[in-house]
């Protein structure tokens, strides 16, 4: 069997440090003692295959889901023990989101979902409209800005929400398998576009995918296995 | 492949004479082809001479003598370090990758470690082509993800033997052991 990984030290430099991860669905263990860190600027991918956790991991570190077991800190907070319109407000100003399908609102145009986080922030309507509209040129989608979500490609719906992911300067942004659903080229658009801001920005990105070719465009990757996080490079060699 | 390496794996389950060992390779590892007596004898003179393994017994018979080699604690040394080291991506190593992974359960070590450690070293490469796209142009793009869609095959391979390593375990020592008597690890 697989040894436990071993646990992350907390470091100065960590933006965000889980450790001891546990948590259950009913009788499903989903994670099992999940450790991981993340410094600033640093894009670290989670992989494993389908099934072990990686998103659960994800939607813990992100303060979504509370683990039964272990402590998520993010600059010196501890998530878990945070009261839900805490980790609310975390989420909206300090994370970015972004999923494998776009999930952006129908019924607004890709402008108004872009600028959406800024609103929720109160800022005014026309300061957030024109950030939100720098963020869709930075990301060469600036000619659907006036769009709905069902009037565009696949391509370009993820690109608007990498926009809308990044227009609030996130700290930490959380990708899970943000190419997932689209072909070879667009995703290495949004990959690259999404990693280039990360770096401009010194946003941390967690990248959670099954392909290689998106890892690739990590610092580091952890596998998870089983509800289990190892790191290649700290689990022992085969001896 | 490390014919030399997957002798040293396969004698740490005890001495063998050249043919016995000969036999255990061409049904592990090389059925399809089975490996020339003289590539055995010269791949065991080396070992010998490199004192990776020694001479257990030398029997005398009607033909030539007949020796039988025991792995030394240098060969045991000398397969760890070859299991623990990734090999170099390149097109044609899923041979010696199988071999690897096969030895290591065989000889009751981790291939989960093993496997992990070639997907780094695969990541690491793909990571350099990623960025020499990052900073190529057109003839760069084409040219790297020609390597980077063969890597990418590779450690699809990879995981895939990873998610069956229990299962590959139990075929290969269908009675739970090894070959050594080391508990299995996948």
């Amino acid at each position: 069997m697989t040894a436990p990984a071993p646990v992350p030290v907390p470091s100065a430099r960590a933006i965000l440090t889980a450790t001891g991860l546990r948590k259950t669905f009913g009788q499903t263990l989903a994670l099992d003692h999940a450790s991981i860190s993340l410094a600033p600027g640093e894009i670290v991918a989670v992989m494993g295959p389908s099934g072990s956790g990686k998103s659960t991991l994800l939607h813990c570190l992100a303060g979504i889901l509370r683990p039964d077991q272990g402590s998520v800190i993010y600059q010196g907070q501890d998530l878990t023990t945070l009261r839900d319109a805490a980790r609310s407000t975390l989420r909206r100003t300090q994370f970015g989101f972004i999923f494998q399908f776009g999930q952006l609102v129908p019924e607004l145009t890709c402008l108004e979902n872009v600028a959406l986080p800024l609103r929720m922030e109160r800022v005014p309507r026309a300061e957030a409209n024109r950030r939100a509209t720098e963020e869709l040129q930075r990301l060469a989608v600036e000619d659907v800005a006036g769009q709905r979500p069902g009037e565009i490609s696949g391509g370009q719906g993820q690109r608007v929400a990498v926009a809308r992911a990044l227009v609030t300067r996130p700290r930490v942004i959380f990708a899970d398998e943000p190419t997932g659903a689209l072909d070879s080229l667009n995703g290495e658009l949004v990959l690259r576009q999404l990693t280039a801001t990360a770096r401009e920005t010194r946003a941390s990105i967690l990248l959670v995918t099954h392909e290689a070719r998106v890892a690739a465009y990590s610092d580091r990757e952890i596998v998870v296995r089983d509800g289990r996080t190892r790191d290649p490079l700290t689990a022992g060699a085969a001896a | 492949m490390s014919m030399g390496q997957t002798f040293l794996g396969l004698l740490e389950a005890g001495p063998r004479h050249g043919y016995d060992l000969k036999r255990a390779y061409d049904e592990r590892f090389s059925h399809i082809r089975p490996v020339h007596f003289g590539q055995v004898y010269a791949t065991l003179a080396r070992l010998l001479k490199h004192g990776l393994v020694e001479l257990d017994a030398v029997e005398a018979g009607e033909g030539p003598e007949r020796k039988r080699y025991a792995v030394t604690e240098a060969g045991v040394a000398d397969v760890d370090h070859w299991l623990a080291r990734p090999e170099a991506p390149d097109p044609y190593l899923q041979n010696t990758l199988y071999t690897k992974v096969v030895l290591a359960l065989l000889t009751g070590r981790s291939a989960t470690d093993l496997l992990d450690l070639q997907r780094t070293e695969h990541l690491r490469l793909m990571r350099e082509l990623t960025q020499r796209k990052a900073n190529g142009d057109l003839i760069d793009h084409l040219i790297c993800d020609h390597g980077l869609f063969h890597l990418e095959a590779d450690l699809r391979w990879l995981e895939l033997t990873a998610a069956r390593l229990d299962d590959l375990a139990a075929t290969l020592t269908p009675a739970g052991g090894t070959t050594t008597g080391r508990t299995i690890r996948a």
